[in-house]
């Protein structure tokens, strides 16, 4: 337990290491990592979402929508990363890449299968009562369909919490993970140190956005799901 | 005179075509002569860890599951917990481990073991509860006890559910398995780690990616068939 106090001594200390007053401070390198990651979970959401809503309200593409978060899931960070720097060298843009082309998969996945699974009837109902399709989409279909939307969203800002630091050891630097990839300089209380942090960020990434999908879920569906367990990464198992 | 120690660092290019020594995108004489010393035994480390890890993971969310479709109240928890888990990045688990546990394979096992915990016991148990009343009522009126209930309708019916988590889980455990080298010297993250360090080696990365997703595609897909193999019923319905 020595090391976890000592690890709490370098997070109270704002990561300054003795002798080494060159390294940057634990909250710049928290803040770059949120900010890297909300970029890029921001530029998935706005391709994902209109291109799985799209699919899910016409009912079309439902191979892709499905086996996209399937192949996604396959592909490892460190694999997407190393080979961004291979071959394009790693700088903002490419990490950004990597973190859309690991964040748009789950967040396409959900967002297809939130809407589609819009009950038929309800659907004939409100076209019964005179809406078009955009105020169908619009009122009814995206409505129903923000708990699983924000599931997608939630297990893609962990995922890109995650890549973030992992970005490290591919060797871009600005983000937590660069303390974790050089235990030579921060010693292993300030890997530890970081370690908690990262965890502590994702941890609370995901606390703040369950807060948000609450407040944008409408209150009736709030109240029916109330008991339901949160659904995550994977909804509907059985179906593929 | 002594006799001149040999080289500490080894002359790599005079073994090397002049492919690897342009860093070209893809050597396949590299491949070849280095497979049996370097990407076999990383591509064995890996499959190790991964089925160790999903074996263990299953093992403990089976139990849970089971646990919870008898006791409702156990559900909630269990999810808040794997939930919490499961939302830990891979590189900080990795490194919360090393302090009470060590950087050995213990470390890097029970943080895999940990992130499979909340796709198999959800999946278990949603395929357990979608066996409909009806069917558990007529396994009751055929005398079943609660435990052949349990082994002869409840499970069968629910396998496709399972195999679908253990989908989820094999692959996902795959990809992550790649960080382990962080903490303990094995698996597909090793080569990759290496050819990072040297430039980056494009061939070494692009062959040791290959691998992790081809087995990734391979696990999957005999999974797949593993269930179709064990759920006849299922093709007969003609899905």
């Amino acid at each position: 337990m020595h090391e976890f106090v000592e690890a709490f001594k370098f997070i109270a200390h704002n990561g300054a290491v003795a002798g080494q007053p060159q390294l940057p401070s634990l909250l710049h390198l928290a803040l770059h990592t949120l900010e890297v990651g909300a970029i890029g979970v921001g530029l998935s959401i706005l391709i994902a979402v209109p291109l799985g809503v799209t699919l899910g309200h016409l009912h079309r593409g439902s191979f892709l929508a499905i086996n996209i978060g399937n192949v996604g899931r396959a592909l490892p960070s460190l694999v997407v990363l190393a080979i961004g720097d291979a071959f394009l060298g790693l700088g903002l843009t490419v990490v950004e890449l990597a973190l859309v082309i690991l964040a748009v998969p789950p967040i396409v996945t959900n967002s297809y299968l939130g809407v589609h699974g819009v009950e038929r009837e309800l659907v004939d109902a409100a076209r019964g009562m005179g809406m078009s399709g955009a105020e169908v989409l619009a009122r009814l279909e995206l409505p129903l369909a923000v708990p699983l939307i924000f599931a997608g969203v939630r297990t893609a800002a962990v995922f890109v919490i995650s890549t973030t630091t992992i970005a490290s050891l591919a060797g871009f630097s600005g983000s937590l993970g660069d303390i974790i990839a050089n235990e030579t300089s921060y010693h292993f209380s300030g890997v530890l140190g970081a370690a908690i942090c990262v965890a502590a960020l994702a941890l609370a990434a995901e606390g703040a956005l369950a807060l948000l999908q609450r407040a944008l879920t409408p209150r009736g569906l709030r109240l029916a799901h109330a008991p339901a367990p949160r659904a995550r990464a994977t909804p509907a198992p059985a179906a593929h | 005179m002594t006799l001149a120690a040999a080289p500490v660092i080894p002359n790599f290019a005079a073994h090397s075509s002049s492919c690897v020594v342009q860093n070209r995108t893809f050597c396949a004489g590299w491949v070849s002569h280095n497979w049996s010393s370097v990407l076999w035994p990383a591509l064995r480390q890996h499959v190790l860890l991964v089925a160790a890890a999903v074996a263990i993971g299953f093992a403990i969310a089976f139990a849970l599951a089971l646990a919870a479709h008898r006791h409702r109240a156990l559900e909630r928890p269990t999810i808040a917990l794997t939930t919490f888990l499961y939302t830990i990045p891979s590189l900080a688990l990795f490194e919360l481990l090393v302090a009470p546990v060590g950087a050995n394979v213990f470390s890097a096992e029970i943080a895999l073991v940990s992130y499979t915990l909340l796709i198999l016991f959800r999946n278990t148990l949603a395929g357990l509860r979608s066996v409909p009343a009806e069917v558990l009522d007529a396994a009751d009126g055929m005398g079943m006890s609660r435990r052949q209930a349990l082994l002869r309708v409840e499970l069968p019916l629910a396998l496709p559910a399972i195999v679908a988590g253990l989908r989820i889980a094999v692959v996902t455990i795959i990809a992550l398995a790649t960080i382990v080298y962080t903490i303990y010297d094995a698996g597909l993250g090793v080569p990759i780690h290496q050819a990072l360090g040297e430039g980056p080696f494009k061939t070494e990365l692009i062959a040791a990616a290959a691998l992790t997703v081809a087995l990734a595609l391979l696990a999957d897909a005999l999974l797949v068939l593993a269930q179709r193999a064990v759920t006849p019923w299922a093709r007969a319905g003609g899905r």
